[in-house]
């Protein structure tokens, strides 16, 4: 078998460098396994090195992210390595989020990342989509079993060999939801968990309904005749031939058009483009969907300050919850330097 | 009352002189069904190809996919109140055409959905890969509103599947599955052990190509309402939705309705089936409110102890699930959902638009909003130019070897919330 490079990363402790009073010191680059990496060596495939070992202070990391990860990550690509071990970090929480961070920068780099954590360490949450985290006891007792199962999926991952499910490898649920064919189909498995529930036996769901956002409305704006008020939509309107290409499904990104001057949009100048809904009548009166018409009429009567000169507008149909949180956020930022006071959101 | 299913499987799919079932082929004249098919004033030119599994073929924009079927003991065809006159669907007898198929295509009013690969890894997620497809690509006459249009080319195919249908008229069956229908109150007196579980049958219902009809009428317009499971195999729902193709139901997938027929199948073994609730998912609050709390009172008044709910589509419709669910599990009735994901090209994201503490037990079709590379077919029928527009494409998807990359949703049937496939999503 084809050799495999492993690099390591640890904080100034398991790096045998010293305790709480060397966690200022900046990443350091060995060309040898330190500290765990000698346990790792043993249990690691035969063919798997490790060639390095990069140590860096927990608050020096966490205190100059920036800098650390800069510097961390040349050390890395120094080594050209296949898989980057991280920790374990059991459950110090800042050595955690620094796992987690060289492994995020690792999968920047294309190249896969493991580390060993405590499922309570904060590290997990902020970082598990970007590494395989093996679960861990909370402090450093944990360490003979920890090691092990980093070393197999270490070596797994060195030799491109399929993982398994989260329980199947002992790592912590990353948070991705992958397609796989079940041995039954759906309408089967259906019926097996429904009898599951009403007899009170154990069953899984396929998907855990997570906790969902519920955002109270923001107070009523006190005087609307005073205020700049923009509009947003989800509901896909766009200059006709949709310039930004924004999709009909599942968009990965937002319009921003200018209506300076326009008093209505028509149907020569705008468009759907939505796939979800029927777009006969938004098509024949885009005002429909993105009501300027009625807003320039109160303007003119002075129930409402000004409409803001610009129109944002997305595809809501099946843009995923994380996009558009992305897109709602720089809309929200840009809106507010630029002194608007409420949005009508228009949905379709 | 009963349903005789007889099955007449078809291993070949040709053209020929006349119409018939010989030696497990479907032979089609093909000029007397474009004669036939033409008679719609709507429609300018159809046209009719044969495809079957393995071949180098892609069908793109699929409208529909229907199942020919024929009742021995009727004049006329099946989709009663639909292209037929008006009967009770799912008594008496039915033959089936199994192993083929109508797929509808050409241009259809506003985007262009659904690919079918009839090989490759296309092929693995769809269906109807794995039948022997006449492909009818049809075009309107120039003026006809998107509604006329629609209608028009739904209409099409519900009527070649009936003209195909007829050939199976005097075929002796080669397996038959028998349905006992039988009033309310004996369901629970026959298995009094079992648990009692009905089915609510979610039809999308949000406007042009996104709506469903059930004996004609468009389901927008309906209030939940109780069926015989039968009456699904005789066509008593009709697909008029293509749109975000992968979790859009067909025809073909309600006449073969998988949680009715798995709950058929197991009815009187491990569970007694009781009845089943349609119901619409329409786009205002109003609407879902209404119809979700109707939903609820019927499966009450059924009796039973559990239901699974089925979705079609997702995003507003979520919102209908997750009402129906927390209606239904506050009457103290268990119940299980059927649904898809979309979590996301990297599956990080948040897989549904509503939720609910209740919603505990869920069944997922995969995730549509994974990627998936199609390589280049020989052949392509209908049109490929869409490909970057249609939900589930995106710019760039498009390359210059004739492959192209899409989201599952582009595919017809793929990631389907009735439960017809094996295609589920796990957390890694």
């Amino acid at each position: 078998m084809e050799t495999r490079r492993i690099v390591l990363y640890l904080n100034q402790f398991f790096g045998q460098i010293g305790g709480e009073d060397q966690a200022h010191i900046a990443p350091q680059s060995f060309d040898k396994p330190i500290g765990p990496g000698l346990g790792l060596k043993g249990l690691l495939p035969k063919n798997c090195t490790i060639v390095g070992t990069i140590v860096c202070g927990d608050s020096y990391f966490n205190e100059n992210l920036e800098e650390a990860s800069a510097t961390v990550g040349e050390m890395i690509k120094d080594f050209d390595p296949h898989v980057v071990i991280a920790g374990p970090a059991f459950n110090a929480g800042r050595y955690g989020m620094a796992c987690g961070t060289v492994g995020k920068i690792a999968s920047e780099m294309g190249i896969p990342a493991v580390s060993g954590m405590y499922p309570e360490n904060p590290g997990v949450e902020s970082y598990r989509q970007y590494l395989y985290i093996v679960e861990t006891g909370n402090s450093a007792a944990s360490m003979r079993t920890a090691l092990p199962s980093i070393a197999r999926l270490a070596g797994k991952l060195a030799n491109q060999e399929p993982l398994g499910s989260p329980a199947e490898e002992g790592y912590l649920s990353r948070g991705i939801r992958k397609n796989v064919f079940a041995e039954k189909r759906g309408s089967d498995r259906a019926i097996d968990m429904l009898l599951a529930k009403l007899q009170g036996e154990e069953f899984e769901t396929e998907y855990p309904i997570p906790h969902f956002d519920r955002v109270d409305p923001a107070p009523a704006v006190a005087d609307l005749s005073q205020a700049t008020l923009a509009l947003v939509t989800s509901g896909g309107i766009v200059p006709k031939g949709n310039p930004d290409r924004i999709e009909a499904s599942s968009a990965s990104h937002y319009g921003r058009y200018s209506i300076a001057g326009v008093e209505s949009l028509t149907a020569d100048a705008y468009e759907t483009a939505h796939g979800g809904y029927d777009p006969v009548y938004a098509n024949q009166v885009p005002n429909r969907v993105v009501p300027v018409d009625a807003l320039r009429a109160l303007e003119q009567e002075g129930k409402i300050g000004k409409l803001f000169p610009y129109f944002y507008s997305t595809v809501g149909n099946g843009t995923s919850v994380a996009n558009a949180k992305k897109f709602a956020s720089e809309i929200a930022h840009e809106l507010v330097n630029e002194g608007v006071q409420a949005v009508i959101l228009t949905s379709t | 009352m009963q349903l005789k299913v007889g099955n007449i499987f078809i291993k070949d799919l040709q053209f020929g002189p006349r119409t018939e079932v010989k030696n497990q082929t479907l032979f089609v004249n093909r000029e007397e069904l474009t004669g036939h098919l033409l008679q719609d004033e709507h429609l300018a030119q159809v046209e009719l190809e044969i495809t079957h599994p393995g071949e180098s073929v892609r069908i793109m924009p699929v409208k529909d996919v229907i199942e020919p079927r024929v009742k021995p003991d009727h004049d006329g065809g099946i989709f009663p109140g639909m292209v037929s006159k008006m009967f009770t669907a799912g008594q008496g007898t039915t033959h089936v055409l199994k192993g083929v198929s109508v797929v509808t295509t050409g241009k259809i009013v506003g985007y262009q959905e659904g690919i079918i690969d009839m090989s490759g890894p296309g092929a693995e997620l769809c269906p109807f890969s794995k039948l022997h497809n006449l492909v009818i690509v049809a075009n309107p006459v120039e003026g006809v509103t998107p509604y006329q249009h629609e209608a028009a080319l739904r209409k099409m195919g519900l009527r070649a599947a009936n003209y195909l249908g007829e050939a199976a008229r005097n075929v002796t069956p080669d397996e038959t599955t028998e349905y006992e229908l039988l009033p309310l109150h004996k369901y629970h007196e026959l298995y009094p052990e079992l648990p009692k579980v009905a089915y609510v049958y979610m039809l999308q219902s949000q406007g042009l190509l996104h709506d469903t009809y059930f004996y004609g009428v468009d389901v927008k317009n309906i209030v939940p309402t109780l069926i015989h499971p039968t009456e699904v195999m005789d066509g008593a729902i009709v697909s008029g939705n293509c749109v975000s193709a992968c979790d859009k139901n067909t025809t073909y997938h309600h006449q073969n309705s998988p949680v009715i027929h798995d709950l058929l199948a197991r009815h009187g073994k491990d569970l007694c089936f009781v009845g089943s609730v349609i119901t619409n998912e329409n786009v205002t609050l109003l609407d879902k409110q209404r119809s979700s709390d109707l939903t609820a009172k019927l499966v009450e008044f059924l009796g039973v102890d559990g239901v699974i709910i089925s979705e079609e589509g997702f995003g507003n419709p979520d919102t209908d699930l997750m009402m129906n669910c927390t209606k239904i599990e506050n009457k103290g009735i268990k119940t299980v959902l059927v649904t898809d994901e979309y979590a996301g090209q990297d599956g990080t994201s948040q897989s549904l638009a509503d939720g609910s503490p209740l919603a505990t037990a869920i069944v997922s079709g995969g995730n549509a909003n994974a990627l998936v590379t199609l390589p280049a077919m020989d052949k392509v029928i209908g049109n490929i130019d869409p490909v970057e527009v249609i939900a589930g494409g995106f710019k760039g998807g498009r390359q210059a070897d004739g492959s192209i990359t899409v989201e599952l949703q582009a595919i017809i049937g793929a990631t389907n919330e009735l439960g017809f496939n094996k295609l589920t999503a796990r957390e890694y």
